[in-house]
C-alpha cells in the first residue's frame, strides 16, 4: 500500500490539512474525509456531472482526480455556494422553476450551471443545453433546469446592471 | 383576507433547500460509529458452473472482518421474495437466495461478499477471491431460449419456460374471418419493446445496523418501499417484523428499480447481524447497469383485424417475456398481470386474444420500470392502429377518433379486461392536433416528400392504468397509509405511507392539508420513510401517491376536521352542524364575528381540561384508504421528426403532449413529472438499450456505452393538458408519474415509420441502424 501523502486543501474558504493515500478520489476526500456529502457519485466513468465542484474557480468533476491533484487549491463545493445565507442565484433559479425532483445530479448541476454562465452570462436555450452536456439528469426531461438557468441569467444580468445606489459615487 | 385555495396552484417545493444547498441525506451520506464496508463479488460470465470459491486471501488481507458466499447463508437467510410465483415458480424455478449456489446465471450474479474497514480496503480484498467458473453456453435471445435445443438455465426443470397461457383461438379466428369475407383488411408485425436500464442518477444502497443487545435491526435503504422492505426482509432474515426498522432518507430516483427488495439489502442485514457492527454497501454504476433490474424487453407478435372503414374489429396480440435469469419481485407478472389488461389502449375493440410465454435468459431480472407492463402494451396497439391506418390509406388520426372509447361509454369495460373510469379521449386528441397544428404539418410534409425529405409524422393516443391498487389488483392489499396529528400549537404533521423520491408531495400533501383545514401552507409538515413512525403503507410506485396516499391524507384531514368542529362548536356554545371552518376560523355559519382560531380548537384539544363530555382529548388519526378501483389517465402525444438519409440521424423537431391525469393539485409539479416521463419514453425510442453479447457478456456495462439522453439531445417539449377527473377517489386526481413515458414512446416510434414510409422499425432509432435501413432500402 502506497504511503499517505500531505496536502493542504481549501474547501469553501476552509483550509484542510490531511494525509491521504494518492489514489483517494478528490470525490472521496470532499464526501468521506471532510464530510461535505452534497458532492454527489452517479457513476464511474465521469458522464454524469453529479459530482462536479469548482478547483480554482473552474469546474471539475471531483471523481475523475486525485485528492492530491487538488494540493495547495481552493475548491468550492454546492454547501460553498450561498453567501452570507443568501442563495445564489442559481440556487433560487432552480428553486422558482421546479428544475429539480430527486435532488441528486442537483448539486453537480448548479456547479455547472455556474461555470456555464460564467463563460456566457447570456445564453440561448440551445446554448444552455449544449452547455450542460456534461451532466445527466433522469428526473426533470432538462427543461425546467434550462428555465432555472435563464432565470439566473436573467437575475444575475439584472444585479451586475443595477446601477449604485445612493450614497455610493 | 381568505387564505388562497392551495390546490391547483404551482407553489413552490418544501423539498428544495435541503436539495439545493446539498444538506440532503442520502444514504451513501451516512455514517455511523464503527460502520464496516461491503463489496460485492460478481459473476463475469453470463453463465457458468461455480466449482470452487477460495476465500482465504481475502479473508486475510489486513482489514477484512469477514467474507461471505452462499455457504454461510444457508438457513440463516430465506430466498429473494417473489410476490405471485407462476408455473414452474412456484415449484422455485428462478427463486434463489441471495448468492450464487452452484452457478452463476448472468453477468453481475452475486457471488461472494467482504465486509471491511473501508471502501477501498474491501474491494482490494476483493480482488483475492478466487472462483473457479466453468463456463456454459449461455442463451440472450428470448425466442431462442424456447427452442428446444437451447441451453437450460434450471436444467432440473427441462425449460427455460416457466409458464405459457395459450388459450384456443376459434372465437378471434372466426372474427378475423368474418372481417376479412366483409372486405376489411387483417394486418400483422413483430415488434420488439427493447430491454433497457432505469438508471436512476443515485445507485442502489444500503445500510444495515443490527444492535445485539436490543436484538433490533435498523435498516436505511434507498428504497420506494420502506414497509414491504420491512415486511419481506425481516422474513427473509427471520427477525419480528417489529424488531426490524426501515429508514428511507433522501432517494436520487427509483423509476420502479427501486421497488424490490434486492440480494445485497439481505446480505448487508445479515452481515451486520452476525457482526453486530453496520454494514454499509453502495453500489458503483457499473454494478447498477448490471444487476439492478432492467425494464420492458418483451417480444410481440400482433395481429389486428379491421373494416375498410378502419373500425377495428378484433386484436390479437402473442407476448414474450424476457424475465432475464431469476425472478425478482414482480418480474413474472409485469406483462401478464399490468400489460395485458389494458391491451386494447384508447379503443372500443369488441374481440381480442392474449397469449403469452415468459421465458428465462442470461440476462439481470427485468422488473417494474417506468409505466411496468403499461408502456409495452400501449406500444403494441399504438403502432397496431398505425398499421390498419396505413393498410387503408387513411389519417391516422381519423382511425383513431373512429375506435374511441366514447364518453358515454364510461365506466367502460374493456375486452382486455380493465375496467376504465372516466375519459374524453377526442378532447385530447384534438387539442394535441391543435397545439402542433396538424393539418399544416400534413402540408408541409408533402411538399418534404416532394423534396425527397423523409419528415415524419406520429401519434399516440395511449391510456394506462394506476393508482394501484384495489382489492384483487395485487397480491397484497395496496391501501395507503395517514397518520395525521394536529399539535396543540396548530402545526399539522401527517405521516404518510407513501414514499416519494422527487415527486413532490412532502408539498402536495402539505396543499391538500392546508386547504381542507383553511390554514397557512407553511403549519404543515409532511414526514414518511420511516416504519416506527409511519403507518403500515405501501409506497410510492404505479403513479398511486396521490391518488391513493393523497385520498388517506385527504380522509384523516376530514376526521379531524369533523372532531375539531365538535369541540368548537361546545367552545361557541353552539350545535356541531351549524359549525363552519373558513379562513382558519370556526364558527357559527352567518356569524362570523364570534369565532374561535383553528389554534384555539387546537390547543383546547390538547391542552384543555373542560372538553365536553365524549370527546376524546387530542387530535390524531390514522388512515388506511383503499380505493375501489384503479384509475386511467390517458393523452396524446404528437411527434415530428426529420430523418438525414445521408447519416441516418433523427431531429425531433417538435414534441406535443397533452395529458389527462384528472385534477392538478399542483400544475407545477404535473408539468415536472410530463418532462421526465418524456425524456424516459424518447430516449427509450432513440438511444436506449441494453446489450449483451451472445455468450452472457453485457456489453453496455458503464455509462460509456449504455446511451441516455443528454440536454442537448432533447426536444423543447410542449406541454398542455385536459382535465377530466375521475370518480375513484375524493381528490378527482389520476396519476402522472408514468403517463408521460408510456405515451411518448410510440410517438416517437409512429413519426419513424411515417418517415420512412414503412409498416415498421424497431427501436432504438440510432443512425447507424436508420442509416442501414434506408440504404437496403
Amino acid at each position: 500500500m502506497a504511503m499517505k501523502r500531505e496536502i493542504t486543501v481549501t474547501v469553501n474558504g476552509t483550509k484542510y490539512h490531511s494525509e491521504v493515500e494518492p489514489r483517494l478520489l478528490l470525490v472521496h476526500y470532499l464526501r468521506d474525509i471532510l464530510n461535505l456529502t452534497g458532492t454527489h457519485i452517479g457513476c464511474d466513468t465521469s458522464q454524469c456531472g453529479a459530482c462536479t465542484v469548482l478547483l480554482n474557480g473552474e469546474s471539475v468533476k471531483s471523481c475523475t482526480m486525485f485528492a492530491v491533484q487538488a494540493d495547495g487549491a481552493e475548491v468550492t463545493t454546492i454547501e460553498g455556494l450561498a453567501q452570507g445565507g443568501n442563495l445564489n442565484p442559481i440556487q433560487e433559479g432552480f428553486w422558482e422553476k421546479h428544475g429539480l425532483q430527486c435532488g441528486f445530479c442537483t448539486p453537480g448541476m448548479i456547479m455547472a450551471s455556474y461555470q456555464l454562465l460564467k463563460n456566457n452570462p447570456n445564453p440561448t436555450e440551445d446554448e444552455i443545453r449544449k452547455g450542460l452536456e456534461g451532466n445527466l439528469c433522469r428526473c426533470t426531461g432538462y427543461q425546467n433546469i434550462v428555465r432555472a438557468v435563464q432565470y439566473a441569467a436573467d437575475k444575475m444580468r439584472e444585479s451586475a446592471e443595477a446601477p449604485v445606489g445612493a450614497g455610493g459615487e | 383576507m381568505g387564505i388562497a385555495a392551495m390546490l391547483g396552484t404551482s407553489i413552490k417545493r418544501r423539498e428544495d433547500p435541503r436539495l439545493i444547498t446539498g444538506e440532503a441525506t442520502y444514504v451513501d451520506d451516512i455514517k455511523l460509529v464503527g460502520m464496516l464496508h461491503m463489496a460485492v463479488l460478481r459473476s463475469p460470465y453470463g453463465h457458468a458452473r461455480i466449482n470452487r470459491i477460495n476465500t482465504e486471501a481475502a479473508r486475510n488481507h489486513p482489514g477484512v472482518v469477514a467474507v461471505y458466499t452462499a455457504e454461510d447463508l444457508k438457513g440463516a437467510v430465506q430466498a429473494v421474495p417473489v410476490a405471485v410465483p407462476l408455473g414452474k415458480i412456484a415449484e422455485g424455478m428462478g427463486v434463489r437466495g441471495p448468492l450464487a449456489e452452484g452457478k452463476v446465471r448472468f453477468y453481475g450474479d452475486p457471488v461472494a461478499v467482504v465486509i471491511a474497514d473501508d471502501r477501498y480496503t474491501a474491494r482490494d480484498a476483493r480482488d483475492l477471491i478466487e472462483v473457479d467458473y466453468e463456463p456454459l453456453p449461455a442463451v440472450v435471445d428470448v425466442e431462442k431460449a424456447m427452442q428446444p435445443d437451447a441451453p437450460l438455465l434450471y436444467e432440473e426443470f427441462g425449460t427455460n419456460v416457466p409458464f405459457s397461457m395459450h388459450p384456443p383461438t376459434d372465437d378471434i379466428d372466426k372474427v378475423f374471418e368474418e372481417t376479412k369475407a366483409n372486405g376489411g383488411v387483417v394486418v400483422k408485425t413483430r415488434m420488439v419493446n427493447q430491454r433497457v436500464a432505469p438508471v436512476p442518477m443515485e445507485t442502489r444502497g444500503v445500510v444495515a445496523s443490527y444492535n445485539k443487545g436490543e436484538k433490533k435491526l435498523t435498516l436505511w435503504s434507498s428504497s420506494q418501499i420502506p414497509h414491504l422492505l420491512r415486511d419481506l426482509l425481516s422474513a427473509q432474515v427471520g427477525l419480528p417484523q417489529h424488531q426490524v426498522h426501515v429508514i428511507v432518507p433522501e432517494v436520487g430516483g427509483g423509476f420502479g428499480c427501486k421497488l424490490n427488495v434486492y440480494p445485497e439489502e439481505t446480505v448487508a442485514a445479515f452481515a451486520s447481524m452476525r457482526l453486530g457492527r453496520p454494514v454499509k454497501w453502495i453500489e458503483d454504476r457499473s454494478e447498477n447497469l448490471a444487476v439492478t433490474i432492467h425494464g420492458r424487453d418483451q417480444v410481440d407478435y400482433v395481429e389486428v383485424a379491421a373494416t375498410k372503414e378502419g373500425k377495428i374489429t378484433g386484436l390479437k396480440v402473442h407476448g414474450i417475456s424476457d424475465l432475464g435469469s431469476y425472478c425478482q419481485v414482480f418480474t413474472d407478472v409485469i406483462m401478464i398481470a399490468f400489460g395485458f389488461p389494458v391491451s386494447c389502449g384508447a379503443y372500443d375493440i369488441p374481440a381480442i386474444h392474449l397469449s403469452a410465454d415468459i421465458v428465462f435468459t442470461n440476462k439481470a431480472a427485468t422488473d417494474a420500470y417506468r409505466g411496468a407492463g403499461r408502456p409495452e402494451a400501449t406500444y403494441v396497439i399504438e403502432r397496431a392502429i398505425d398499421l390498419v391506418a396505413r393498410e387503408l390509406g387513411k389519417d391516422p388520426a381519423e382511425v383513431r377518433r373512429i375506435n374511441f372509447v366514447k364518453p358515454e361509454q364510461f365506466p367502460y369495460k374493456s375486452a382486455a379486461g380493465a375496467v376504465y373510469d372516466t375519459g374524453n379521449y377526442e378532447g385530447a386528441l384534438d387539442k394535441a392536433l391543435a397545439i402542433v397544428g396538424y393539418e399544416q404539418l400534413r402540408a408541409e410534409q408533402q411538399q418534404a416528400r416532394a423534396q425527397g425529405r423523409l419528415m415524419g409524422i406520429g401519434l399516440s393516443s395511449y391510456i394506462e392504468i394506476c393508482g394501484f391498487g384495489p382489492k384483487g389488483s395485487a397480491p397484497v392489499g395496496l391501501y395507503e397509509s395517514a397518520r395525521m396529528k394536529v399539535e396543540m400549537s396548530g402545526d399539522v404533521m401527517v405521516y404518510t405511507g407513501s414514499s416519494p423520491h422527487g415527486q413532490g408531495e412532502e408539498t402536495t400533501f402539505a396543499q391538500i392539508v392546508a386547504e381542507e383545514f383553511t390554514i397557512p401552507v407553511d403549519n404543515v409538515t409532511i414526514l414518511h420513510g420511516d416504519t416506527d413512525s409511519t403507518p403500515e403503507g405501501r409506497g410510492t410506485y404505479g403513479s398511486r401517491t396521490t391518488a391513493v396516499g393523497g385520498s388517506a391524507v385527504f380522509e384523516a384531514a376530514q376526521r379531524l376536521k369533523e372532531k375539531m368542529k365538535q369541540i368548537a362548536a361546545h367552545m361557541l356554545e353552539a350545535s356541531p352542524s351549524d359549525v363552519t371552518l373558513e379562513d382558519g376560523k370556526f364558527f357559527v355559519a352567518g356569524s362570523p364575528q364570534k369565532a374561535v382560531t383553528f389554534n384555539e380548537v387546537a390547543l383546547a384539544a390538547n391542552f384543555s381540561n373542560t372538553l365536553a363530555p365524549g370527546i376524546e382529548p387530542g387530535l390524531e388519526t390514522t388512515v388506511f384508504w383503499e380505493p375501489q378501483a384503479c384509475v386511467f389517465p390517458f393523452g396524446t402525444h404528437v411527434c415530428v421528426v426529420e430523418i438525414d438519409k445521408e447519416t441516418g440521424e433523427v431531429e425531433i423537431k417538435r414534441f406535443v403532449a397533452v395529458d389527462d391525469c384528472g385534477r392538478q393539485l399542483n400544475p407545477m409539479l404535473v408539468e415536472g413529472q410530463v418532462h421526465g416521463g418524456l425524456a424516459q419514453g424518447i430516449g427509450q425510442a432513440m438511444v436506449e438499450g441494453v446489450v449483451y453479447g451472445e455468450d452472457g457478456q453485457l456489453l453496455t456495462a458503464s455509462l460509456m456505452d449504455y446511451a441516455l439522453p443528454y440536454a442537448h439531445e432533447l426536444p423543447h417539449f410542449e406541454t398542455d393538458s385536459t382535465v377530466t377527473p375521475t370518480t375513484v377517489n375524493p381528490l378527482g386526481v389520476k396519476g402522472v408519474g408514468e403517463a408521460g413515458t408510456i405515451g411518448s414512446t410510440p410517438a416517437v416510434a409512429n413519426a419513424i415509420a411515417d418517415a420512412l414510409g414503412v409498416a415498421h422499425v424497431d427501436m432504438p432509432y440510432r443512425p447507424n441502424r436508420l442509416w442501414e435501413f434506408i440504404h437496403q432500402q
